[in-house]
């Protein structure tokens, strides 16, 4: 529990901490996790009789497994205390003006129209369970590109959910996909036909309102051969006295010749646990890029893989994590080398402050018989402070000689001496800490929408703000 | 009396992890004046170069830096920084990441108070890095990352020719240059000084003669000795001790009993 005066100290400097108070909801099941709740969610979609029975299993699955104990410190989440579903409204909307008003408060607040109308391709909005806005430009459309909110593409494209859904995450995989495979609402699907290319990118805002209610979108992109998009999405919360939980999962599958980017600024409050399982498959030449930020949240365990199957595949992470007071990020990659001739690069920049801690964690496989892979994995923590923590948790399985690996990973405190050069030149303590630390992310903000790049600073300076005594 | 117009060391007393370095350093430098500080290795000139920009780990036991009628030993290195105090660093410190141009945007905006739209100072950067023989693409690199030991010295110029100091103290920028860099640094500080109009003052510190030579106009030269400055005259000065060797100085001030002054601080 938090106290009142951190709560409103922490509001100061996470401006998405407002609630919307009026908030209206059609339907919400019983707190607490049981068959009964999870028919109850099935029932109220009008789902299929396949996806309710995926459900139930998964259901079974979750309860079966122990929490991981590897990672982050999960003891404190209680399961029983978490609302699973929370639905806004049914109503899903293709015209702004027609989202409820106090929905169009929260993202008019956060810019998301705007950003649509500025530099997207289409645009989808979740509040809580439900995606309440989804959008696409008409002439992707025409080409065929689908991009919907998961729930209308089980009813609209069956036979598209049902041949790839769970094939790259199975629920079996991890506690939390079981978990999100159980009770999963909302969330992108996107498809992409053979050799289209979609040069704006798509964007899926995540937003949760209502206190203890749990987030668990189920996000899955198809590109199909030759084909390119660039997904991106943001994610906020309010502050509440008690932790919410976000656990999604997102499946990517690129064929032959395909690349798909997935970029994501989490930026939760921080009082979410986010627990994501990001996987892709990248076929032969096909490319998945993840570049992936981690600001908020309390706890983030989250580590982006690519599984290269077919000749040539090429897997990247670009990922930074900033963690603060009360937070742990535990963040990395998993590269899974199944096919000759893959490649994969892992850059990983992490800085902690004010007794945050952050850690990357790391997996690099390569298969017998996976002549010519090249592996290049680097690791940069970056510590503002003596009560902060950094740590580097790095596997290596390779199977195969004839491989190229390179693994460097480094840790680096702010100097005295850099402070003193900067400030000998007329900036202020916090002035210097701030472009020392933007200048630690350039290289990975470079790889992001400049409006986005803008943001991140943005978003790093609020979080600097005050921290320098 | 305090100069107004200069910045002036009075009994200066300065520890470094408890060990006294400066001890009792009495100097003066007017604006619109160069002045020379030379003195052997280890007499203390860069403690006082660092002191006198406020580097923390310097301890101040005792004595005053009046500039502008103040006592600046009590601010912090932003605010002598805003006075118009400028240090020319001997070694220039790597900050990753940050374009030297966009630091220097930032930097002047700090020093000066003042915000200026970021394609006009672009272009005062251009004209600056021109007056200094220097590449336009210098201002896209990253601030002292990769440089050359005569590419960090020639990037603290371009800084105090942007952040138009009214007070610069160049420590040993001199040190590790070929005699032809040495010639480009010594020119570039002549017209940054000859464009102030006299409201600048610039303490060269320095272990050899060279850069001395080609500084136009050079109005003092002053040696340190074990934490004091013990010779202060005109620049021929720099030439005899050139001549003489600092060893040789060292021994005749010995011998010369009383005037190395006992470190009494005061005046």
């Amino acid at each position: 529990m938090i106290s009142q005066d951190e709560q409103l100290k922490q509001l100061a400097v996470y401006r998405y901490g407002f609630r919307d108070e009026d908030a209206k909801y059609d339907f919400v099941v019983p707190k607490g996790l049981s068959r009964e709740v999870v028919e109850a969610i099935s029932h109220y979609k009008g789902e299929p009789d396949w996806m309710r029975k995926e459900r139930l299993q998964a259901l079974e699955i979750f309860l079966r497994k122990p929490l991981p104990r590897w990672g982050a410190d999960l003891s404190d989440i209680n399961f029983d205390e978490i609302t699973y579903y929370a639905s806004p409204t049914r109503r899903k909307v293709q015209s702004w003006d027609d989202v409820p008003e106090y929905i169009k408060r929260t993202y008019d607040k956060l810019g998301i129209p705007e950003a649509e109308r500025r530099f997207l391709a289409g645009l989808g909005a979740q509040y809580d369970s439900e995606v309440v806005y989804h959008k696409i430009r008409e002439d992707l459309a025409k080409q065929g590109v689908i991009f919907v909110d998961t729930d209308t593409a089980v009813r609209e494209y069956p036979d598209i959910v049902r041949e790839y859904f769970g094939t790259v995450i199975p629920a079996a995989d991890n506690k939390f996909a079981a978990l999100n495979t159980a009770v999963w609402s909302g969330g992108s699907f996107v498809y992409v036909p053979p050799g289209v290319r979609v040069e704006m990118p798509l964007q899926a805002y995540f937003r949760i309102n209502a206190e203890n209610v749990g987030q668990f979108e189920r996000t899955l992109i198809i590109a199909e051969e030759g084909s390119f998009v660039h997904y991106i999405e943001g994610c906020t919360a309010p502050i509440y006295a008690t932790d919410s939980l976000h656990s999604a999962v997102v499946e990517l599958i690129a064929k032959k010749g395909a690349t798909i980017r997935y970029t994501t600024i989490q930026n939760w409050s921080h009082n979410v646990y986010n627990l994501v399982t990001k996987r892709g498959v990248a076929y032969e030449d096909a490319s998945i890029i993840w570049v992936d930020g981690n600001l908020g949240s309390k706890i983030t365990m989250k580590y982006p893989c690519v599984y290269m199957l077919g000749r040539g595949a090429r897997g990247e992470v670009l990922s930074v994590a900033f963690a603060s007071a009360g937070q742990h990020q535990d963040a990395g990659a998993k590269m899974i080398h199944a096919a000759p001739d893959t490649t994969s690069i892992v850059t990983s920049k992490s800085i902690s402050m004010a007794g945050g801690r952050a850690s990357y964690r790391g997996m690099v496989k390569v298969y017998p018989n996976c002549k010519r892979v090249k592996v290049n994995v680097r690791c940069d923590a970056l510590l503002l402070d003596e009560e902060s923590r950094t740590d580097t948790y790095p596997v290596m399985e390779i199977e195969e000689e004839q491989v190229e690996v390179a693994h460097e990973a480094t840790v680096s405190k702010i100097g005295e001496e850099q402070l003193f050069y900067l400030t000998s030149r007329g900036l202020s303590e916090e002035e210097a800490i701030k472009l020392i630390v933007n200048g630690f992310f350039r290289d990975f903000a470079k790889e992001l929408p400049m409006e986005y790049a803008v943001e991140l600073n943005r978003l790093i300076e609020l979080q600097l703000e005050g921290s320098v005594g | 009396m305090a100069q107004t117009d200069a910045l002036e060391i009075r009994g200066l007393r300065v520890a470094v992890d408890g060990k006294e370095i400066l001890k009792g350093v009495d100097l003066v430098v007017p604006k619109g004046e160069i002045h020379a500080l030379m003195g052997p290795n280890g007499s203390g000139k860069s403690t006082l170069a660092q002191t006198l920009m406020g580097h923390p780990r310097y301890e101040v036991l005792e004595g005053q830096v009046l500039w502008k009628g103040e006592n600046i030993l009590e601010l912090s290195p932003d605010e002598r920084a805003k006075k118009g105090l400028f240090l020319a660093f001997q070694y220039p410190v790597e900050i990753p990441g940050v374009a030297l141009g966009n630091f220097l945007h930032i930097a002047y905006q700090a020093r000066t108070g003042q915000e200026v739209p970021v394609g006009r100072f672009h272009r005062q950067l251009v004209q600056k890095l021109k007056l200094l023989d220097m590449d336009p693409s210098f201002a896209n690199r990253n601030l002292n990352e990769g440089f050359s030991g005569g590419e960090k010295k020639r990037c603290e110029i371009l800084q105090m020719a942007v952040l138009e100091p009214e007070m610069v103290v160049m420590d040993e920028t001199d040190s590790g240059l070929d005699i032809d860099a040495v010639r480009i640094v010594a020119n570039a500080v002549n017209r940054i000084f000859a464009e102030s109009q006299g409201k600048m003052g610039v303490l060269i510190i320095t272990h050899y003669q060279r850069i001395l030579r080609y500084i136009q106009p050079l109005h003092r030269v002053n040696v340190m000795m074990d934490g004091r400055v013990v010779l202060s005259d005109g620049p021929e000065l720099a030439e005899r001790l050139e001549e003489m060797g600092y060893d040789f100085l060292e021994k005749r001030l010995h011998e010369q009993a009383g005037f190395v002054k006992e470190p009494s601080g005061s005046d």
